[in-house]
């Protein structure tokens, strides 16, 4: 779990924050503006190709993306144990 | 009662002077919008009044009165006057929805700048070809956003300054880069307001096109006289009214009615720079008690989706009137509003060119959900053939909207484009490039777009920046780039993509081509899809068939192939 958070929070760090804003796994991604709603779609594409899952379009709310730590609830939903 | 009171009525005995009058301005006068929004407020006894009430991500929420705004722009009117900006020179704005942004659109319109405002989640890029149109000589931005600036620094000699309104006083600045802190500056009471006249450029707004380079919009000080009005009389913008416009200043409606109309009218406007989410939007309304919300239908769509149980939480009886711009608003929404609200989103059909409100939907008139509405009073449009450009004598027929140039918010021209701009006119009309029909009322309907621009939540993307970006990627041989349907955004940007030898598809290089676009354009020009082909339709000259591949994904008839390549 903690690596999933760690590799996470590393790629929205490496793809959405210009500059050296602090992203913890609580940072609101969605309503803290780091990722706007047009660029989730390739924040899911990432999860979504790294965890070999597939997340249906009505779990991919604003909401579920809205920190690291959801995002995590969110793709443990979908990960084959 | 609303302002507009009767739609007949006011076209009838319709004329621009009418708002002249009320805002006290003659022919020849000296006319700036700066002054307008905040120093004639406060000369009309409204100094204390709340003008902007501005909420961040994180909670933290700052107010200012008219007279804040008037010493405000006054300073940073000032800034700019002393760090050697003149008249004329263009001022970019590129910052989130902070109050720098609109305090400072009013300060560089003091000194007689010309606002360049940029959305801020462009890329290098993108904000690279507009700086660079306009030859821009400063621009003012927050730190998170200035290492694009930096980026491209090298490239731009003609920008001399580069102004960080919230820089780290630990690390040094950069080449070309100042620091102003608009909390910390000395206010400055009396300020030498430039004396702008009706013509007088004041606004550099950039927009998309079929081809070639984005469009510099150039508006004139004397905008305002339609601004104001439309603004009265659409949103019905009351002294009592609490107001909240959703859109960024960095497109036209974030301006228009964002800054000028709400501030020329003394309303108290509300700003929220936070992401979307339904709960955030309700809740904001709630505290606020919003009366006048002016938003979007990817917003209205986007709040349908999130369902109805969310509003349950929020009292949002102190919505009175709710108005909606950027695309066609179907009519589910405003069936929906309707019913979850209590009162309709009315459409309003405007763009970035025609500067303020052309096709409505008015307090008190009878609304057909799903229809643009009937113009503005003062505006004369219609719907004309699209060969022979003459007005349809028949109702119902479907052609490209017409509109009577000489209103006062008509753009000027397109920033070192004559030659574009002059293709915008045809038989004596401007036409924005849209397809309607007018029912036997006088409603008008949308249909669609007459190019290939990409309307994706409002936000106009042009396919050939698009293409030409996906070109630098190195696996990228080939790319067209079209719209397709999409729920929220009412279409998104879809890319078809041949690979150069040597590079397979696969889900990673997808992604990473995303992102590719994504950093260098904007989030807005991201192909929210790729589909790697092995060829492009093309004609037999070489030019490719993008018209096939829309059809595709629209589900329409793909039409004449004859001159296909491989047909």
């Amino acid at each position: 779990m903690d690596e999933m958070k760690e590799i996470i929070k590393a790629y929205v760090i490496k793809e959405y924050v210009e500059d050296d804003t602090e992203v913890t796994y609580d940072t609101p991604l969605i309503s803290g503006g780091i990722v706007d709603s047009f660029s989730m779609v390739s924040l899911k594409r990432f999860l979504e190709n790294k965890y070999s899952i597939s997340i249906p379009d009505d779990k991919a709310t604003p909401e579920a993306f809205d920190s690291v730590n959801k995002i995590c609830v969110l793709v443990r939903e979908f990960v084959k144990e | 009662m609303s302002h507009i009171g009767s739609y007949e009525e006011r076209v009838k005995q319709f004329d621009w002077s009418l708002s002249e009058k009320e805002l006290d301005y003659q022919s020849g006068n000296i006319i700036n919008i700066g002054w307008y929004c905040s120093d004639r407020i406060c000369r009309m006894g409204k100094a204390a009044k709340p003008a902007l009430i501005w909420e961040g991500s994180t909670g933290i929420e700052k107010r200012y009165t008219y007279d804040d705004l008037r010493l405000c722009s006054n300073t940073i009117g000032h800034f700019l006057r002393g760090l050697g900006v003149q008249p004329g020179e263009r001022v970019c704005l590129f910052m989130d929805k902070i109050p720098e942004l609109y305090i400072g659109f009013l300060g560089i319109l003091k000194m007689g700048g010309i606002a360049q405002p940029l959305f801020s989640a462009f890329g290098d890029e993108s904000l690279f070809v507009r700086l660079d149109n306009a030859q821009t000589t400063a621009i003012i931005t927050q730190k998170k956003h200035a290492p694009k600036v930096r980026k491209i620094l090298d490239k731009m000699p003609y920008l001399k300054h580069i102004i960080i309104v919230d820089a780290d006083p630990a690390k040094p600045l950069l080449d070309r880069e100042v620091a102003f802190d608009l909390d910390q500056a000395e206010k400055i009471d009396a300020f030498e307001i430039h004396p702008t006249y009706a013509e007088t450029p004041s606004v550099l707004h950039y927009t998309s096109g079929t081809t070639g380079q984005p469009k510099g919009v150039k508006h004139v000080h004397y905008s305002l006289i339609s601004q104001y009005l439309t603004a009265k009389w659409v949103l019905d913008l009351q002294d009592s009214d609490i107001y909240w416009c959703t859109a960024d200043p960095g497109w036209v409606t974030g301006t228009s009615y964002g800054i000028i109309g709400a501030f020329s009218n003394g309303v108290t406007q509300c700003v929220l720079d936070a992401g979307f989410s339904a709960d955030n939007w309700y809740k904001f309304i709630e505290k606020n008690r919003i009366t006048m919300w002016y938003s979007a239908p990817t917003a209205i769509r986007s709040l349908m989706k999130a369902g109805e149980e969310v509003i349950k939480k929020y009292d949002l009886s102190s919505l009175r009137h709710l108005a909606s711009v950027g695309e066609p608003l179907n009519s589910e929404a405003v069936i929906w509003s309707e019913r979850v609200f209590g009162k309709p989103f009315l459409d309003t059909y405007w763009q970035t060119e025609t500067g303020s409100i052309m096709i409505s939907n008015y307090p008190g008139m009878k609304i057909k959900p799903g229809s643009m509405g009937k113009p503005f009073p003062g505006i004369t449009a219609t719907v004309i053939h699209p060969e022979t450009y003459e007005p349809f004598n028949e109702t119902g027929k479907i052609g490209l909207i017409a509109i009577k140039p000489g209103w006062p918010s008509m753009m000027r021209m397109y920033w070192k484009n004559e030659e574009t701009y002059k293709k915008k006119f045809q038989n004596g009309w401007y036409l924005p490039g849209d397809r309607s029909s007018i029912d036997n009322e006088g409603y008008f309907w949308f249909v669609g777009r007459d190019d290939d621009v990409i309307n994706t939540g409002g936000h106009l993307v042009s396919p050939f920046e698009v293409e030409s970006a996906l070109l630098e990627h190195p696996a990228v041989a080939e790319s067209a780039v079209v719209s397709k349907p999409d729920f929220v955004n009412m279409e998104v940007v879809k890319a078809f993509v041949t690979l150069k030898p040597g590079f397979v598809a696969s889900k990673d290089l997808d992604l990473d081509i995303m992102n590719f676009v994504r950093k260098k354009l904007s989030p807005l020009a991201m192909p929210q899809e790729i589909e790697f082909i092995d060829s492009l339709p093309k004609t037999r000259s070489g030019k490719i068939m993008r018209r096939i591949l829309h059809a595709k994904e629209w589900g329409e008839e793909i039409g004449d192939t004859s001159t296909l390549e491989n047909d």
